[in-house]
This record gives structure tokens, sequence and C-alpha cells, in this order.
């Protein structure tokens, strides 16, 4: 961290320093016991603690293992600029997949549904993993997030076909991961798992992480859409009969697909305005996103059947 | 339901003045605890309340939970904190907690992360492993029913995984109208337990999860408790990782840094003690010596890394240094050993099995290991000694093991690190177990080998042949030591020089300790290897007729053989026709239930998947498979 801990003495490492550590560890004995590992990188602000934190732990080595982003093509622009801007600066390679299927059906979010995540997001990954041959995926989830995250291991092993067993997860004690496996099998790893969503504001604020500008308000096209909020990002967006895109003040506290995203009205420019916003919020992050609407336990079933 | 008027965050600082709540809040240390106890005795209602008085539940949350309480709820119309706590769908329908799940709130001091485990005694294994990255562990009591055998059972295993400060949190006060009475007689016969099984010391508050009293300040309920309220206590106990600063330096090298010629660095975790540039450290297990040139961070190079920091270490000279290593201040090196006595908590549905090999892991070392029978269980309830040949699932006992590969360790209640291990089964890859190095034996030190004059070559030499073992495995009754006998005779007509250690034979001398349970049929086959091992030594031709069901110790055999003297030889006879032939009569006694553990009915049979010779005894008679053995073993 860039407060340097040495520069006291008698140390007391503050919270975000042990959970940095504690990343690195998770990153390092990857790279040591997997064959062939990747990051998946969706551009949130979440991957960019994630990336941030495999710089450090690899330093002054580039991270050994590429970037992947399983694209839907529905992300908002200011996420492609990013994404193309790190992977530059981090020295690492980019790997891009797009579900060939759901690209040639045309699924989106407009007219499928639940079809849309289904596709490009959970059927996309496998096919990406399967293709690369990757047996290690870091993913950035956080374990506040939601229930079925509070339980989930840290090392989380998937089928040869991606299914998660929630009742057969292993153990980890101390510092200790068991990262054998069998061939066909694979593991995600959550090297954030222990980090909370002020942790990762904070810490980003403190290491001047780059997140995408959508998580500071300005002024942006938008239209109201079963109680979200969302933003006309480019002209793929189909506006109803006598619908015009209103001019407001938002940000977004999470980033996915723009048709999917929900964001909040805000007046926060800067990174300190966006935390005090949050701190002093009622409502949970997720919210935003539509894929938790259905039932408490979507999430399980989702992750059940490969979701990440 | 009251609501608590304090609550942890300076809602005050944050609209104020943000910036200057960052800078107190970046600040913060972490705790980290575990919560014991079941559902009765309020358990996720207290991580519930802890993360509602922390502000930790959203609106949209309150909601759901609200809804689900309804539905539910076991609080009636009540808000029931607990249904915050259940995460996977499966256990909100049994009503119960089945694994650990780890829960986050913050104050304006600390950070802490909340391992909730069940307290079920089927779920010790969740319970060690939530304990065993905590601080803290709170034990809840029922006010209403007094230490039980499960706060017993708490207690030890907190104590067990080296927990130093234990809280006993004795709930539901307001359930006894908070009675100080009963109050002080509980915390008493908690007091006498406590030091019978040697904790030292503990903090006990009377305390409601429900209503709030002494979670965040004094309740006005029991005027007469005079000590802090439970979050003010977890917010100035002190942390492990401070005290771990002020042992000897050690760090387990993670991996080797190469970007390029120029840079060689050492990453890891720093497990004890503080590093300077310039210190002098010592390489375990090679003992090579050296001096830390730098100490390297993204950040720019440090002059100091402490105990719980990750960082990359350069050495000034140019010593072999690769993963599984360990750094350590040069005068105080930790000890390396393969023999050890150690506690294992065992965590597998399928019992430990005594000799089998296993893989262990001990911070970045990964060895195989063997476990040896168990010298005791303990009673987690009673912490009675009990008499075991094995372990089963959430069984605690104390035993011996052996790696195949020096370990370098350190007795586990002086460092986590370096004495807590995991042992992996090698077939299925499962975290089968964890264990807790106390020391290592005598005799892994003192047992040096003894250099014989005499060698192995000469004695086979003299023999004029080739050693090897012919190692058949197959069902009772597939035709082993008939085939066997064949082999042998027709190798001592050719003037070999054979010995041939039949099943049945040596289960009348050597083995006679030994019955058919799994774990037995594994020391079985050990002894055997070592025997054919030692004849092998001496220049013969070891034939051996065992059933040896299991894959892993055929594997186990092979490992401690020569490469090319092993011969796995599987006589393939199919279960029905060796139940048809049944010679001995013995099937008929294990389908009537008089026999028990018979391989091939209630006992599995693991065929070899790449035989060096396999006989189908259905298409050759004795005669023709001991020949083709023969050839096959003179080729």
């Amino acid at each position: 961290m860039s407060d340097n801990p040495s520069a006291t003495a008698g140390v007391n490492l503050t919270h975000l320093q042990r959970l940095e550590a504690e990343s690195i560890h998770i990153l390092r004995e990857v790279v040591s016991e997997v064959e062939k590992p990747v990051m998946l990188y969706s551009v949130g602000k979440d991957s960019a603690v994630m990336l941030h934190l495999a710089r450090k732990a690899f330093y002054p080595s580039p991270p050994p293992f590429p970037l992947l982003h399983v694209d839907t093509t529905w992300k908002f622009k200011a996420m492609y600029e990013l994404r193309d801007r790190m992977a530059k600066e981090s020295g690492m390679e980019l790997l891009v997949h797009h579900n060939p299927e759901a690209q040639e059906r045309g699924i989106n979010p407009f007219d499928h549904g639940s079809l849309h995540t289904d596709m490009w997001k959970t059927e996309g990954l496998k096919q990406a993993l399967d293709k690369f041959g990757f047996d290690a995926a870091f993913g950035g989830a956080r374990r506040d997030e939601e229930k079925s995250r509070a339980k989930e291991r840290i090392f989380s092993f998937r089928s040869a076909n991606h299914r998660w067993d929630p009742k057969n997860q292993r153990p980890e004690l101390w510092r200790l991961y068991n990262a054998k496996k069998a061939k066909g099998e694979s593991i995600r790893v959550f090297p954030i798992s222990n980090w909370t969503e002020l942790d990762i504001w904070q810490y980003i604020h403190l290491e001047n992480i780059p997140i995408v500008p959508l998580y500071f308000s300005a002024p942006r096209p938008t239209v109201q859409r079963d109680g979200l909020t969302l933003m006309v990002d480019d002209d793929r967006f189909p506006l109803k009969p006598g619908e015009v895109p209103v001019m407001k003040s938002i940000r977004f506290r999470t980033l996915g697909c723009y048709p999917l995203t929900g964001a909040v009205e805000s007046e926060a420019k800067t990174l300190p305005e966006v935390i005090q916003e949050m701190l002093l919020t009622t409502t949970s992050e997720r919210q935003g996103r539509a894929i938790d609407h259905d039932q408490a336990a979507s999430m399980e079933k989702k992750k059940q059947e490969g979701y990440f | 339901m009251t609501t608590n008027e304090s609550s942890y965050k300076a809602d005050a600082l944050i609209a104020e003045d943000i910036d200057a709540y960052l800078v107190q809040h970046q600040h913060k240390s972490l705790l980290r605890f575990i919560t014991c106890g079941s559902v009765d005795d309020g358990k996720s209602t207290l991580i519930g309340r802890l993360l509602y008085d922390s502000k930790m539940i959203f609106e949209d949350q309150l909601a759901a939970l609200e809804a689900d309480s309804k539905r539910v709820g076991t609080q009636g119309q009540e808000i029931d904190f607990a249904l915050l706590v259940d995460g996977l769908a499966a256990e909100r329908e049994q009503g119960i907690t089945i694994d650990v799940a780890y829960r986050f709130f913050a104050t304006d001091k600390r950070k802490f992360i909340v391992a909730d485990t069940p307290g079920h005694e089927q779920y010790t294994r969740n319970m060690v492993t939530g304990a065993s990255t905590a601080d803290l562990a709170v034990i809840l009591i029922d006010a209403r029913k007094g230490v039980l055998t499960q706060t017993r059972r708490h207690s030890y295993l907190a104590h067990l995984i080296g927990i130093r400060n234990i809280v006993l949190a004795v709930n539901k006060m307001d359930l006894i109208d908070y009675d100080q009475a009963q109050y002080e007689a509980i915390v008493e016969d908690y007091r006498v337990f406590a030091t019978s099984i040697g904790i030292e010391d503990f903090v006990a508050m009377p305390i409601s999860g429900f209503k709030g009293d002494n979670i965040t300040g004094p309740s006005p309920n029991t005027p007469w408790y005079k000590g802090p309220a439970l979050i003010e206590h977890l917010e100035t106990v002190e942390l492990d990782v401070t005290t771990d600063q002020a042992k000897p330096f050690r760090m387990p090298v993670q991996w080797v840094n190469r970007p390029n010629l120029d840079f060689r660095g050492f990453s890891g975790l720093v497990a004890t003690g503080t590093v300077k540039p310039g210190d002098a450290v010592r390489v375990l297990p090679s003992g090579k010596t050296s001096t830390v040139s730098r100490i390297v961070t993204m950040d720019g190079d440090l002059d100091q890394a402490v105990a719980g920091q990750s960082v990359t270490i350069c050495l000034a000279d140019e010593v072999d240094c690769s993963r599984g290593d360990v750094l350590s201040i040069a005068d105080t090196p930790p000890q390396a050993a393969d023999q050890f006595e150690a506690t294992i908590v065992w965590m597998a549905d399928e019992e430990m099995l005594p000799g089998r090999p296993y893989w262990l892991k001990l911070g970045t070392q990964t060895v195989t290991a063997n476990i040896q029978a168990p010298k005791y269980q303990v009673n987690v309830n009673t912490m009675e000694h009990l008499a075991a040949k094995t372990l089963d699932l959430n069984a605690i006992g104390v035993a011996n093991l052996s790696t195949d590969r020096q370990l370098v360790f350190e007795p586990y209640e002086q460092d986590r690190d370096l004495g807590g291990f995991i042992l992996i089964d090698k077939l299925t890859n499962a975290t089968v177990a964890a264990g807790m190095l106390h020391f290592s034996l005598r005799r892994a030190q003192n047992v040096h080998w003894q250099a014989l004059d005499i060698s192995r070559d000469a004695h086979s030499n003299l023999k004029n042949q080739k050693p090897a073992v012919l190692w058949f495995t197959g069902l009772s009754g597939a035709g082993k030591s008939t085939i066997a006998n064949l082999v042998e005779k027709k190798l001592h007509r050719m003037n070999r020089h054979t010995f041939l250690l039949d099943g049945d034979n040596v289960r009348h001398g050597l083995n006679k300790d030994l019955g058919f349970t799994d774990a037995d049929r594994v020391e079985n086959i050990r002894r055997v290897g070592e025997v054919a091992k030692l004849m092998t030594d001496a220049g013969l031709i070891v034939i051996t007729a065992f059933i040896s069901p299991f894959r892993q110790e055929r594997q186990m055999v092979r490992d401690m053989m020569k490469s090319g003297e092993f011969l796995e030889v599987h006589i393939d006879t199919p279960l029905a026709e060796a139940e048809a032939r049944d010679v001995k009569g013995l099937y008929k006694k294990a389908r009537s239930g008089e026999l028990a553990n018979f391989t091939g009915i209630d006992s599995p049979y693991e065929a070899p998947t790449n035989p060096e010779i396999r006989i189908d005894t259905t298409k050759m008679t004795p005669e023709q498979a001991a020949d083709l053995i023969v050839e096959e073993l003179l080729k």
C-alpha cells in the first residue's frame, strides 16, 4: 500500500493492508499450483481492484496470465475504452470472447430477457474456458454481495461441465488452499472474497486505481423502464413511441450491460463523494442489477449452473 | 424489537467531512472472530443483530427480511435476524446453518470478519475451519440452560485450534429477567471447566442478541455488570497479527519472481517476525545463508516487512531457493524433520486409513505422508481419550506421521503457518483432514541409515539374478495362490531364488493382529510391501498373493521398489466366476452376512488400470498363466 507500514515502528497493519496481503497470497498460490490460469476481467470496480492486486503480486514481473473478457457486446462504451487501456498498461494479453451462437441469433437484453445473460455470460464463459483450456479463473466476486456467495469458498471447484456443488466444498483452513483437481475440472478463485464494497472504494481511492467514469455523476441521457433508470448509451436502444431520453445527473453503483443496469440520480463527482453517498445510502449495491430480482435463492441456482 | 440508539457509523462525520472520515477509516485494524453455538443459543440472531446495529443492512435487504420473517421466520411478527445469516437455499428450509459463512461489519475502530459455523457435533469440521483463521471466539450460552455438552465441545475446539481470546456470551438474559445470581453461577461453572482444559483466561458478559443488551453499550437491564459490551471488547482486544511480529522471522516461499536475468526475488507472505534489508537469513531446509538485499513492492522498496504482509525479498547471494523452502532469520531457524506427532481432525466421509499415503500441505510445502494408527481419539464432549484404530468424519485424534521428505516446521502452538497442515486424498483430491504438528519424533533426528558393505547388487549378483516383485492382485478365489505357487515352482526348477508371500500365511504370523477393515487392509499391504522390499534387497524374486483391493496401496508398494522391479499381475476373474468356484466357501458366508468387509461383496475391489501382466482366467489354465508370467518376468 502507498502508506508504507514501515514508516512507523511496532507496525499496526490496517484492514486494507491485511486484505491486500491475503489477496496477493491467493493470487500467488494459484499461479504456483495450477497449469493455466486466467483472470476474468469485467471492467467493473471489483475487476479494477483485482487487476491492481495482480500487478502488485507479481511485480516487477507482469502478471503471468492473460485477461479474459466474456463480452456481451452490450457493455457501456466507456467500459470498452478502459478495458483496452488497462490491458495495454498492465502488459497483459487481453482475450475477448463472444458467444458465436448468441451473436448469430442476435440475442439482446431488450428482446430476450434472462436468455441474454444466460447465453452471453454463462454459456459464453464456459465456451471461453473450454476453448483456451484454462484450469483456473480468477473472479472478482465478494462474499458481502449476496448470501450464497457468503458460503462459497475462495477456491471453488467446477466439474468438467462447469457445475458448482455447494454441498461438496473443500474446507479451507488457515492460509492453505488445496488446488489439486482431476483432469477436466477447473477452479474459480475469488481473491477478493473478504473485501466489502466500502473496502473496494477506499482502496481505489488510496491507490488511485483507474475506474470507468460512469461511476461518477454526469449529465447523461436516460429513460425509465420497470423502475430502473437506464442510460441510452448508443442508438441500439429501442425507444418506445413517444419516449424521449431525458438528461439527468446520474451515476452507476455497478456496471454490466447498459440496458440491464440501473443508474442512481446523484451529484457525486469525485471518489470521496461517491463513498459518502454510498455510506449514506439505504439500498444495497446489487439492487441495480436486474438479475437478482427473482427469488432469494436465484443466484445460488445460477451459480450451480455455471454462472460465475 | 428495540432499536439501539448508538450506531457504529459516524454519520455526522460522513455527511460533514467525508475526507476526514476516510482518513480515520483507512487506519482501522481487522479482527476475525468465530461465533460458536447452536441455532438454539441465538447465534444467528446475534450476528444478525451485529449487522443490523452496525447498519450493514440496507432498506431493500430489510424489506426482504421482513417478508421472509413472515413467511418462514420463527419469531412471529418480529424480524427473524437469523434469516439474514442463513445463506444457502437447502439450509434455509431446514432451519439450520450447515456450513461456514463469513459476515462483514465495521465500527469506527475496526473491521470485523465473522465466521459463522453451526454448533452441532456433526459439524465439528466446519467449526475447526472457521476457527483456523480467527483471533477470537465468542462462545454462546443460553442463559436458561447454562453450560452444556456443546459449550464444552466448542470451548475445547477453540482452545485446540489455538484461539487465545475467548468470550463467554451468556445470551437470552431477557428470558431469565436479567438475573445476576443465575448469570454468576453459569460463569463460575464455566470457569471450573475452562481451567480444567487449559483455558487460562476468558471474558464473560450477559447479553441478549434479540433485545440488544450489552451489544454496543452498557444495558440498563444489567446495572450490576461492569465489564465491556460485546462490541467494545471486540474493538480493543489484541490481535494475533501483532503478537506474531515479536516472533522470529519466517516466510514460506510461494513463488520465485524472475522477470529477467537481472532480477530474482522470493515472494511470500511473512508468517512471523520482522525482516529488514541487511538481515542475515537462512534458506530451509538446505541451511544456506545469505543477506536480504531488498524488499520489493510495486509501491517501492520497503525498509521493513512484518508478519502478515505479502512481499518479494531479494538476497545478496545466488543461493538455491524455490517454492516450498522457508526463509528464516539466520540464527534461530525452524527445524526440519520427517516424523512427527500431530493432532488430526478428520473431515471426510471416508475414514482415515493408517498407512495410506496422503498429500500433506503445510505452508507452501506439499509432501507425501503416512499416518499411523491413532494413539487415541478424543471424545469432544468429555475430552476423554479413547482407543481408536482409525478416525472417521469429525473425529479428533493424536497420531504419529511420517513424510517422504524433510518438512520445515514449527510446533503449531508457536506458529499456525508452519505448524498447521491439511491432508489431501491422492485419488479424489478432497481435503480429508486438518492437522496440527506437536513436535518431531526424536528418532527422525537420531536414526540414520547404516551403510552396509554387502550391497543389494552384491546379493543379487551372487544369486545370478535380477530381484523383482511379482505382485498378484485379484478377488478372493480368483486363483492367485494357485498360479503364484505354480510360478514359484517353475522358477525354482530354473535355479532362481524365490520366496512366496501368501495372504493367508502372513496373517497367521506377521499380521495376525490385523482384521479386515479398510484401515487394517491398508496396514496389511504396507507391511507386506516392506517385507517384499527387504527381500529384493537380499536379491530374491518375491511373489506375493494378496487380494490388495485398493489401487492406492498397490501404488504405494510400487513406489517403494526400484523402478522396473515391481510387476503388477492382475488375476482377472469375474466376480460371478470366483463366487461360483467359492473354493473356501467364503462367498457363501459373506452373502449370508456371517463375514463382513468381504471384497467384492460389501467391500470394494479397485481393478488395476494398467497392470504389467493381466491373466484372464476364463481364457487360460493356471499352467498356461504361470508360463506366461515367467516368460514376462525373464524377458
